[in-house]
Order: C-alpha cells, then structure tokens, then sequence
C-alpha cells in the first residue's frame, strides 16, 4: 500500500492542570490517503478540534502532544522546529475553521489577506499573487471577485465569508486541509453550498480533508472514510457506507439510530442516554462503558484498542476481540 | 462621511458652550470683579459706574452673548493681577506647556504601546513581571511625588539634570519659544515629560497588554498562524494593528488629561506654562485668566476627541458607513 498522505499514530494529547493532568487525546490514530476525504464525528468535547490543532501544530498551551507520531507523507511532522512547521501550516496544510464572522480580519481587505498568504508560501510578485487572489475567489464563487476582492470582510454576506475563508485556505495549494465544523456557523440553506465548494476544489486539487462536522448528513455525503471519535479515543473508522449501514462499535450503533437512510441526510447525532463523561471522570476500561447496552465484565477492566475488521474497518471494542489482531501499537 | 463631520461638530459647539456657561458664571459669582479692579477709595457711585460700562447690569444673556463674542475672536479681558491681556498672556505660556505635554505624550505612547506588545508576546517572562510590577508604581504613585523622587535622585544626588525651569529658550517664529533647539532646553524637560507621561505610559501599556492579549485569542489570529504567516507578520500586522484602533483613541483622550494634569507637573519643576499661570490666578483670584484657561483646555479636548474620531474612522473600515450593508 502506497504512504498515506498524513499518518497519525498513537497520538496523546493532554492538558496538565493543577488537579492532575488531563488526557484529551488518548492513543488515536488513523491514516488518510491521498485524495481522500476523511469524516471525524464525536460529539461536543471528543476531542475533534484538539486532533485538526495537533496535525497543523497550533495546540494551544499548556496543552500538548504528550506522545505519539504524526506523519505527513512520510515526513514526521510533530516534532519538526517550529519555523519548519510555519512553512507547512498553509503551504501543505490548510486550516478552515468554523466561523468565517471571526475567522477574517476585520481591519484587512480580502486582497490584503490574501496576498499576505500567497506570498508568504509562494516567490511571485505583488502582481502575481494577486491575479492568482483573483482566480481564487473566482473559484470559490464569489461573483464579480475582481472587484470584490478590494473589499473589506464585512461588506460580505456568511457564507460569501466562508467562501473567502476557503480561499485562504487553499491560496498555497495545500495538500491536506482540515476542515473544522465549515458550516456549523452558517445559514442552513448556504452549508451544502460551501460544503459542495470545499469538496470540488480539493478533489480537482487531489488535497486530501480531514473533515470534522457534527453532521452526519454531510459526512455521507462527502466524506470517503468516517472516525468516530468518544472521549478522545477513536470508537471506529471505516468507510463511510459500512458504518452508517452497519456499525459494529456500540456507541456508533447508537449514533446511527437517528440515520435510518442515506437519502436522510440533515439530521444530527442523536442523543444517547447519560452524557459523554468529562476528561477528569473517564472511567477505567473502556470510556464508554457508563452507556453501553452491551458492557461487559472485561469493559471495566480494560482500555480496548482499535482491531482490525473486514474490508479496512477498525473498531476499538471488547465484543470484536474474538478475532485478536491488534492494529496500531507495538 | 460629511454627516458624521457635522454630526461631531455639532456636539463639539455644545460642548465649548457648556464650558463657556461654567467660565462665564465664574465672572459672575467668583468675587467682585469691581474690587479687584479698583482701589479702596472708590466711591459706591463710581462703582456702579464702572459697573455700567462694563456691560455688568445687561441681562444674564446679552452678557453671556458678549462674552462668547469676545472670546471667539480670543478676548478674555486683562488679567487683574498681572494688567495684560489675558490672550497674550496665555499665549506667551501655550508653547511651553505644549512641548511639554507633546514630548510626555510621544513617551507615553511610544514606551506604552512598546512596553505593552512586550509583556502580552512574552507573558510569564521575568523581564514582563518585572515590567508589570514597577508599572503598578507608577500608577499608584501620586505625580507630584514622583516628579519630587526624580528631583531628588537625578537633579540632587547624581545632578546629572536641572530641577526647574525651562532652561534656555530661542524664538521660532514671532511668538513660539522653544526649549527643543538647546542643549539646556532640552535636559530640563526630560524630568517634567517622564512625570507627566509616567501615568499615562502605564496607563498605554495595561490597555496595550490586556487588548493584545484579547486580540491573540481570536480566531483570525489563529487563522492567520494558521496559514502559515510568520510570527512577526501575526503578531505585529495583524495583532497589533487590531489592538491599536482601541488604544489610539484613548492615547488621543489622555493627550488632553496630558495638558490639563501639566498643572502639577508644571507646578512642581516651576515649569512656566498655562498650567502653573492657572495655579497662580486661582491663588489670586484672578478671574479672567481661569476663565480662559477653562475655555482653552475644553478646546483642547473638543479639538482631540474630533481628531481622534477621524483617525478611528480611518483605521477602522467597519466604520466606514458609504457601503457597510453586506451585499452578496
Ligand atoms: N485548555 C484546556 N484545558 C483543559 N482541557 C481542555 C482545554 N482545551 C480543551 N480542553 C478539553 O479538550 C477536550 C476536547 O476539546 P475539542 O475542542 O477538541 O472538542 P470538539 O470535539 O472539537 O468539540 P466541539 O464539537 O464542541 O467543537 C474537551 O473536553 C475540552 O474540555
Ligand atoms: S468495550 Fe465494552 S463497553 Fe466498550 S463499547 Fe465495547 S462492549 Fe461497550
Ligand atoms: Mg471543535
């Protein structure tokens, strides 16, 4: 198999607090390949926002990668210097985030901003870059971008702000770009819109997306593979069809309940009774044991990791353990 | 753009004219201008006299309507105590209180904003604490007194600058004396300018700190680091500038309370500005000289608070009404 564009192994986030230290991120890992989407669904507090900062390098203090590896096409990037990983945020990964009213700044026009990138990544003129501005905004549908482009953020509607957000984004032709809720913030009626933007431009690119979204609706649509992510551990990765289909991690079975359909596609996770516990309350063994209609003795004793199923599916749960072949650590 | 011009002139009339009412009622209920013009002897009837030509017996308003009228054109009457025309005497004082207030303000502002950046990027740091620390000083240390410490560790102990006075002044020209083009000019206001700018430098640089700090929380900040802009590009393009359209207008405001508070500066280090001719008429009851400084310290603020609008309309696009409805 060829090197997946980005390889996360293993990857342990915590936050050390004066009470003791906090682990947000424990032990996940997961690959995308070239080209591909990746969905990650989890709901609030998983972990989803934690695993975008920790690729593009931008945890913010005093959290931090505690352990584990992050590869970028076949380059290890988590422990690079941190002029190095500068050059790469932009350049080889792109960030969206999730609400463009905030994400541009206020006091630059959308040319100013990005120029400032293009050229930051790339040795054009001031002239170059700014036809390349152009072009982009064009890309990305905003009407009459060549005049446009002058304006300031806020003489832009949402999602036109998304738009130019994306734009940004990509300005440096990255070849991953992470996605972070690109439209929890928007107006119902233009999230399918950008959502459709996004995807067309990556995949005439060939950037690969990390793809986190609260939406389940989105992810079957878009997304190739999908990572559940519980209590900042993965549950189970797949693709996308098997695991709405037919998941086999307990909690993702719960979540599906809601998405009988692949034609019905705007609802959100369902509730599961009780509540996903807090990073100082995750209980031994497996962290959603509390919740689990299927928990069993060996559930409150050990932490399970993720196995390896059929057809590329990996599931981190006790019940598939029959077939013991762990993936992952070693 | 216009409307907004006029809308802020309008504002800035009424306020002069509320000024002008407090300077005006002082003439009125502020001692007896008569006695502090005339001898003891003056008869009764000479009095009423006197009284009459001076328009003191005209209506509350036609003698209000005078007084704005002569004041526009800048007279305020001669001084009682020293028998010049108060405008003269005033202007004679205005440049060095000006450069004293100019060169303190350019400190304030150029060591706050810097002080500020610094201990907001490098939070934690010893050298920040330290800043931090000794800023509380400053803020809660009377002026006076730190004008006097200063006194006497720089001018008494080391003597390596003068204690008071201006030191040597030439003319620019008709009427503007400097102390900026000599050698001595210059030592004698490094003392006065740290003491009226230390306040409002710690003042700039909590504003600056506690700002920048908000503003590298925001989400375009991160969204800038993460396109992968350099840290000088993030923090001093697109953090600071963000953090100074706040921090403009109260520089601007403070360079008023600059000028007002010289008072005590001025008056420490005998420095001969408006603010000490002030201290001097209060003491003396020298009614036409407090008016007209009132009237030119409103001025000086009315004048700043426009300025500052405008230059926070041009740094802030928001504000810029022509087109602010966003189109899609
Ligand atoms: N500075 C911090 N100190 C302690 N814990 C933190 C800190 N920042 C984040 N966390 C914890 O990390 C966990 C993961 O947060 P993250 O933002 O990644 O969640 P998320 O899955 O993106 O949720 P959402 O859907 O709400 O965006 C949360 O439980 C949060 O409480
Ligand atoms: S390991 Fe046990 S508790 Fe956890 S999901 Fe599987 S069955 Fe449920
Ligand atoms: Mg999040």
């Amino acid at each position: 198999m060829a090197t997946p564009l980005l390889s996360v192994r293993d990857l342990i986030v915590e936050f050390p607090t004066r009470r003791g230290t906090l682990r947000a991120l424990d032990r996940v890992s997961f690959d995308i390949a070239e080209g591909e989407v990746l969905g990650m669904v989890g709901e609030s507090g998983a972990g989803k926002s934690l695993t975008g900062a920790a690729i593009i390098g931008l945890l913010e203090p005093p959290g931090r990668i505690a352990s584990g590896e992050i590869w970028l096409r076949g380059e290890r990037i988590d422990n690079l210097p941190r002029e190095k990983m500068r050059r790469i945020r932009g350049r080889r990964i792109g960030m969206v985030f999730q609400d463009p009213l905030t994400s541009l700044n206020p006091l630059y026009t959308v040319a100013e901003q990005l120029i400032e990138t293009i050229r930051t990544h790339m040795d054009v003129s001031e002239k170059e870059a700014r036809k390349r501005a152009v072009a982009l905004l064009d890309r990305v549908g905003i009407p009459a971008a060549a005049r446009r482009i002058d304006d300031y953020p806020h003489h832009f509607s949402g999602g036109m702000r998304q738009r130019v957000v994306i734009a940004l984004a990509l300005a440096a032709e990255p070849e991953l770009v992470i996605a972070d809720e690109p439209t929890t913030a928007l107006d119902v009626s233009v999230q399918a819109q950008i959502i459709d933007v996004l995807k067309e431009i990556c995949a005439e690119r060939g950037a690969s997306v990390l793809l986190i979204t609260h939406d389940m609706g989105v992810i079957a649509e878009t997304a190739d593979r999908v990572a559940v992510l519980y209590a900042g551990r993965l549950a189970e990765i797949g693709p996308v069809r098997d695991v709405i289909q037919n998941a086999e991690h307990p909690y993702t079975a719960g979540l599906m309940g809601s998405i009988p359909t692949l034609t019905q596609t705007a609802e959100r996770l369902t509730q599961i009774p009780g509540a996903m516990p807090r990073l100082n309350a995750i209980p031994q063994g497996c962290a959603f044991n509390p919740r689990c209609p299927k928990v069993f003795d060996r559930c409150y004793r050990d932490q399970p990791n993720l196995i390896a199923r059929a057809d590329g599916r990996q599931v981190s749960c006790w019940l598939y353990d029959a077939q013991v072949k762990e993936v992952s650590h070693g | 753009m216009t409307a907004f011009i006029l809308r802020r002139l309008a504002q800035s009339v009424i306020v002069m004219l509320t000024v002008a009412l407090v300077a005006f009622a002082l003439f009125r209920f502020v001692g007896d201008p008569i006695a502090s013009m005339v001898g003891q002897e003056t008869t009764l009837a000479e009095r009423a006299e006197i009284r009459a030509a001076l328009g003191l017996d005209d209506p509350f308003l036609v003698q209000f309507w005078n007084f704005i009228a002569r004041a526009v054109t800048g007279d305020f009457g001669i001084s009682y105590r020293l028998q010049q025309p108060v405008m003269e005497l005033i202007l004679s004082r205005l440049p060095a209180t000006l450069e004293l207030a100019l060169v303190s303000g350019i400190l304030a502002f150029v060591f706050g904003v810097g002080f500020g950046v610094y201990t907001a990027l490098r939070r934690g740091g010893w050298a920040s604490s330290t800043i931090m620390t000794v800023s509380l000083i400053g803020v809660s240390l009377p002026t006076f007194l730190i004008g006097v410490l200063l006194i006497w560790v720089f001018a008494v102990e080391l003597q390596w600058l003068p204690s008071f006075g201006r030191g040597e002044t030439v003319y620019v020209g008709d009427w503007w004396r400097t102390g900026l083009l000599t050698e001595s000019g210059r030592a004698s206001l490094i003392l006065p300018a740290i003491t009226l700018g230390l306040y409002q430098m710690t003042l700039i640089m909590r504003l600056v700190r506690a700002e920048m700090l908000e503003v590298l929380r925001t989400d375009y900040i991160k969204f800038a680091r993460a396109r992968g802009l350099s840290n000088r590009a993030v923090n001093f393009g697109h953090a600071l500038k963000n953090t100074l359209v706040p921090v403009i207008t109260i520089t601007g405001l403070q360079m008023g309370s600059i000028i007002a508070f010289s008072i005590i500066t001025e008056t420490v280090f005998q420095w001969p500005g408006v603010g000490a001719l002030f201290i001097n008429s209060v003491r003396f009851v020298d009614v036409p000289v407090m008016a007209a400084y009132l009237m030119l310290i409103a001025l000086v603020f009315v004048v700043i608070n426009l300025i500052v609008d405008l230059l926070y309309y041009a740094v802030d696009p928001r504000l810029r009404v022509d087109r602010a409805n966003a189109r899609h």
